[in-house]
C-alpha cells in the first residue's frame, strides 16, 4: 500500500481515499457556504431599509428559500461529512473508511443534486419560493413548476446523506483498531456515529414526504388536499419529524468537535466523558419526541401541546450537561486562546444564548407570539451559526496543520475570528428585538417601527460575510505559504491523528496502532 | 500490512461513483423534465454524457480538450434540434439506461473481488452492517406512509368532520361525515356532482368472515408468508452446502413472488376497472396505491435480487455454507418485504 495519490484530476474524479474526500466534501461545503451566503446577503440588501429596492418580493422569496437549503443541506451536513471522513479513520485507528466506492458515490451525488437545485433559478416561474420548509400546499398547488426538480434533488441529496451515513455507522463498528473499546472513542467519533443513526432514520421519512408531494402535483393523489379527505398539517408532521432530528444532525458532531479542541487548550481532559456520550444518546432519542413544537399554532388538541412543550423543556437537561461539562473542563485550566480555543468558547456561550431562546420558543403558550417573527429567526441562526458553523470553522483551524503539514497565521487566524464574532453578534443579536416587537418572517418589506434593527442587521451581515473571505485567504495562505507543523501540532494535543506525521500520509494505520 | 485481521483492502481507484452518480443526475433530471414540462438546455445532458464517455473510456487529456469543444461547438449551434430530441423521456430513459448499467457492473466487479478472495472478514463484516442498516432505511420509508394513513384516519378526518373544537367543519366542509374506508370526500359532501375529487366506488378494505376464502388479499399473504418460509429453506440448504435443494427451494421463492406480483397487478386491474379505486380517488385511494404500490415495487426488487442470487447459483456454482453473503442480504431484504406486507394486511385490508 506504498502508493500515493494518483496524477491529475482523476485523483478526484475516481478516489476512493477517505482523506481526499474529506476534501472534495469540505471544498464543496465551502463553496455551497458563499453561494448561501450570497443569497443571505440579498435578502439582508433588500431588508436594510422599508419598502422595497432592490428585487421583487417573488425573487426575495426564492432568496430565503435558497438560502436555508443550500446552507442546510449544502453547507452544514457535507462538511460534518468532510469532517468525518477525513477524521473518523485516523481517530479510531482504521486504514480507510469502511466502503471506499460507495464513499465516494456519496460525495459525488452533491454537485449533481445541488447543480439540479440551482438551475431552478433560471427556468419559468423562477426557483422554490415556499420556504426551506416547503410546506404543502404552497409547494404542492402554488408552487411554481421548477418544484418538480427540487423534490428529486432532494432525492439524490438525501440517498447520498443515506448511504454517507451507513458508512460511517459501518466504520465505527467494524474498523475500529483493536483495543478501541467504544467508551475510548473520542466523542467526535460518538457523536457522528449517533448523528449517522439519526440520518438513517430520518433522511427516508424525507424522501417518502417529497414522494407524497411528487404524487399530489403530478399523479392526482390528495395526501395534503383536504378536498380529499388529506390535511395540509399532514405534511408538517411528517416534514418535522425528519426535520428536528435534523436539527440535531447539524449540532452533534459540533458537541464533539468542541469537546475535542476544549480539552487541548484548557489542558485538562475532559470532564464527564460518559455523561457526554450518554447525554448525547438522549438528545438523539428526544428529537424524535419533540417535533410538533414547531406546530404550536397550527391547531392541536391541548394533550398534544402540552406534551410536546414538556419534552421539549427535556432536551434543555443533557444539552445542560454538556455546556457544564465544557465550563468544567476549562474550570482552573492553563488556557490558552489559539484561534480553535476563541472560535471553541465562542460556541459555548453563543450556542447557549441560542439554547435558552429555544427554551423560551418551547413554552407554547409563550410561542403563540414568537411564532413566525425574527424571534425564531435570531434563535435557529444563534444555534447554527455560533453554533455548527463556528464548530466546523473551529475544526479546520483545529486540524488544519494535521491536513496540510503547515500552520496557520495565528494573527489572521484571531481577526477573523473577532471579525466574525462581532459580525454575527451585530447581525442576529437585534433579531430578537425586532421579533419580540412582532416583525415576522420572510417579508421583503415591513413596518418603519422596524428601521433601526434592520439596518443594524444589514450591516453586520455583510461584516461576516467579509470575514468568510478573509478564511478563504487564510486557508490558502496556510496551504501555500504556512511554517511547517510538527505532529503534535498543539501542546496537550490527545488522541491517534497526532500520533501520525504532519501532514497526514495518503495512507495511515495499514498497521493497526496500540490503543492504551 | 499484516493485522490481526489479515490485510486491509483498500480498493484501487474506481469509476464507477462518478459514472453512477452521472446516470443518476441524468434519470433524475429527465424525469424532471419529463413530469414539470420545462425545456431545459440541452447543454446541460450533453455536458454530462460527455463527462460520462470521456471517464469510462479514458480519454487522452488532448482528445478530452478538443472533442469538448467540437462538442460545444455542435452542442450550441444545433441547440434547438437538439432540444426537441433531448426531451424528458428520452434523457430519463439514456440516464436510467446508464444508470443501470454502472450498476450492475458495480455488483458484478464486487461479486468477482470476493472469488478472487480479496475480501478481508473485516469487509465481509461491513457488507453485512452496510445491508442492515440499509435495511432500516427502508423501514423508516415505509413508516412515513403508515404514519400518514394513521395521521388520516385516526386524527384528520374525525377533525375535518367537525370533532375537537375546530369551526372548519361547518365553515368549510359542511356534512361531511368521517368514515373509513373515505368512499364520500369532503368535496363530495359539499359540491355533490360538481366535486373534482371523488371517491372510490368500492373499497379493498376485508368485508365478512364467509368471503375470507375468495379474498385475494389473504392468498397473497398466504403465498408471501409462504415464500418467506421457502426463502428459509433455501438459506438452512447453503449452510448445509446442499446445492440442489438450494437451488430448488429459491426457485420455488421465485415462483411465489411471481405468483404474488401477477395477483397483485390482477387486483389493481380489479381496482381500476371494476371498483372506480384509483390512484385519485381522495385520501383512501392516495394511502392504498402508495402503500401497496410501493411494497410491489420492493417486491419487484426483491424479486430480481433473488432470481439474480438464483442464475449465480444455477450457472456458475457461487455461494457455499462459508461464503453466501449475496443471497444472504437478498433473503434479509425478502423477509423485510414480507414484514412490511403483514404490516400492510393488517392496516391496509382487514382493519381497513
Amino acid at each position: 500500500m506504498a502508493h500515493g495519490p494518483a496524477k491529475g484530476l482523476s485523483r478526484w474524479l475516481f478516489t476512493t481515499n477517505h482523506k481526499d474526500i474529506g476534501s472534495m466534501y469540505l471544498w464543496f461545503s465551502f463553496a455551497m457556504f458563499i453561494i448561501g451566503g450570497i443569497f443571505a446577503l440579498v435578502i439582508r440588501a433588500e431588508l436594510f431599509e422599508p419598502g422595497m429596492q432592490i428585487v421583487d418580493p417573488n425573487f426575495f422569496n426564492q432568496m430565503t428559500t435558497l438560502h436555508g437549503l443550500i446552507m442546510v443541506f449544502g453547507a452544514i451536513m457535507p462538511a460534518f461529512v468532510g469532517l468525518a471522513n477525513w477524521m473518523l479513520p485516523m481517530m479510531i485507528g482504521a486504514p480507510d473508511m469502511a466502503l471506499p466506492r460507495m464513499n465516494n458515490w456519496s460525495f459525488w451525488i452533491l454537485p449533481f443534486a445541488f447543480f439540479m437545485l440551482l438551475s431552478t433559478l433560471f427556468m419559468p416561474g423562477g426557483a422554490p419560493n415556499f420556504g426551506w420548509t416547503f410546506y404543502a400546499p404552497l409547494s404542492t398547488t402554488y408552487a411554481p413548476e421548477s418544484v418538480t426538480f427540487f423534490i428529486f434533488a432532494v432525492h439524490i441529496m438525501g440517498a447520498s446523506s443515506i448511504m454517507g451515513a451507513i458508512n460511517i455507522v459501518a466504520t465505527i463498528l467494524n474498523m475500529r483498531a483493536p483495543g478501541m473499546t467504544l467508551m475510548k472513542m473520542p466523542l467526535f467519533v460518538w457523536t457522528w456515529l449517533i448523528t449517522a443513526y439519526l440520518l438513517i432514520a430520518v433522511m427516508p421519512v424525507l424522501a417518502g414526504l417529497v414522494t407524497m408531494m411528487l404524487m399530489d402535483i403530478h399523479f392526482g393523489t390528495s395526501f395534503f388536499d383536504a378536498a380529499g379527505g388529506g390535511d395540509p398539517v399532514l405534511f408538517q408532521h411528517i416534514f418535522w419529524f425528519f426535520g428536528h432530528p435534523e436539527v440535531y444532525i447539524m449540532i452533534l458532531p459540533a458537541f464533539g468537535i468542541i469537546s475535542a479542541i476544549i480539552p487541548t487548550f484548557a489542558r485538562k481532559p475532559l470532564f464527564g466523558y460518559s455523561s457526554m456520550v450518554y447525554a448525547s444518546a438522549s438528545i438523539a432519542f428526544l428529537s424524535f419526541i419533540v417535533w410538533a413544537h414547531h406546530m404550536f399554532t397550527v391547531g392541536m388538541p391541548i394533550a398534544g401541546e402540552l406534551f410536546f412543550m414538556y419534552a421539549t423543556m427535556l432536551i434543555a437537561v443533557p444539552t445542560g450537561v454538556k455546556v457544564f461539562n465544557w465550563v468544567a473542563t476549562m474550570f482552573r485550566g492553563a488556557m490558552t486562546f489559539e484561534t480553535p480555543m476563541l472560535f471553541s468558547i465562542a460556541f459555548v456561550i453563543l450556542f447557549t444564548i441560542g439554547g435558552l431562546s429555544g427554551l423560551m420558543l418551547a413554552i407554547a403558550p409563550a410561542d403563540f407570539q414568537y411564532h413566525d417573527t425574527y424571534f425564531v429567526v435570531a434563535h435557529f441562526h444563534y444555534v447554527l451559526v455560533p453554533g455548527a458553523l463556528f464548530s466546523i470553522i473551529a475544526a479546520v483551524y483545529y486540524w488544519l496543520p494535521k491536513w496540510t503539514g503547515r500552520m496557520y497565521n495565528e494573527i489572521l487566524g484571531k481577526t477573523h475570528f473577532w471579525v466574525a464574532f462581532v459580525g454575527l453578534n451585530v447581525t442576529f443579536f437585534p433579531m430578537h428585538f425586532a421579533g419580540l416587537a412582532g416583525m415576522p418572517r420572510r417579508i421583503p418589506d415591513y413596518h418603519m417601527m422596524f428601521a433601526d434593527w434592520n439596518m443594524i442587521s444589514s450591516v453586520g451581515a455583510f461584516i461576516f460575510g467579509a470575514s468568510q473571505i478573509l478564511f478563504l485567504y487564510i486557508v490558502l495562505d496556510t496551504i501555500f505559504r504556512g511554517k511547517k507543523a510538527t505532529d503534535r501540532v498543539w501542546e496537550n494535543s490527545e488522541g491517534l491523528e497526532w500520533t501520525v506525521a504532519s501532514p497526514a500520509p495518503y495512507h495511515t494505520f495499514s498497521t493497526p496502532p496500540e490503543i492504551k | 500490512m499484516a493485522t490481526s485481521e489479515g490485510n486491509y483492502y483498500v480498493p484501487e481507484q474506481s469509476k464507477l461513483p462518478l459514472l453512477a452518480s452521472i446516470g443518476m443526475f441524468l434519470t433524475v433530471f429527465g424525469a424532471s423534465a419529463w413530469l414539470s414540462g420545462v425545456t431545459t438546455s440541452p447543454l446541460i445532458v450533453a455536458v454530462a454524457l460527455f463527462v460520462f464517455a470521456a471517464a469510462l473510456f479514458d480519454w487522452s487529456r488532448r482528445l478530452t480538450i478538443v472533442a469538448g469543444i467540437i462538442m460545444f461547438v455542435v452542442v450550441s449551434a444545433a441547440s434547438e434540434t437538439l432540444s426537441n430530441l433531448l426531451t424528458g423521456p428520452m434523457v430519463f430513459a439514456l440516464g436510467g439506461l446508464a444508470f443501470a448499467g454502472v450498476i450492475w457492473n458495480w455488483f458484478s466487479i464486487v461479486i468477482r473481488e470476493n472469488i478472487a478472495g480479496l475480501n478481508s472478514p473485516q469487509l465481509k463484516r461491513s457488507y453485512v452492517w452496510g445491508m442492515g442498516w440499509f435495511i432500516f432505511s427502508e423501514v423508516m420509508f415505509f413508516a412515513a406512509f403508515f404514519g400518514a394513513l394513521f395521521y388520516v384516519r385516526t386524527l384528520a378526518l374525525p377533525w375535518l368532520a367537525g370533532e375537537g373544537h375546530g369551526a372548519e367543519n361547518v365553515l368549510l366542509w359542511p356534512g361531511f361525515e368521517a368514515n373509513w374506508p373515505l368512499m364520500v370526500t369532503p368535496d363530495m359532501a359539499v359540491h355533490g356532482d360538481a366535486a373534482n375529487v371523488t371517491g372510490p366506488d368500492q373499497s379493498m378494505s376485508f368485508r365478512d368472515a364467509a368471503s375470507l376464502w375468495t379474498w385475494l388479499p389473504f392468498w397473497n399473504t398466504v403465498i408471501l408468508l409462504a415464500s418467506s418460509v421457502t426463502c428459509h429453506f433455501a438459506h438452512s440448504a447453503i449452510k448445509k452446502n446442499a446445492r440442489k435443494p438450494f437451488n430448488v427451494w429459491l426457485g420455488v421463492t421465485i415462483v411465489l413472488a411471481l405468483i404474488f406480483m401477477t395477483l397483485q397487478a390482477w387486483e389493481y386491474v380489479i381496482a381500476y376497472r371494476d371498483m372506480g379505486l384509483t390512484l385519485d380517488t381522495g385520501i383512501y385511494g392516495a394511502t392504498f396505491f402508495m402503500l401497496t404500490g410501493f411494497h410491489g415495487a420492493h417486491v419487484l426488487l426483491g424479486t430480481f435480487m433473488l432470481a439474480v442470487m438464483w442464475f449465480r447459483s444455477v450457472l456458475k456454482g457461487h455461494f457455499s455454507s462459508e461464503d453466501s453473503f449475496g443471497f444472504d442480504a437478498a433473503s434479509w431484504y425478502w423477509h423485510f418485504v414480507d414484514v412490511v406486507w403483514v404490516g400492510l394486511f393488517f392496516a391496509v385490508y382487514i382493519f381497513g
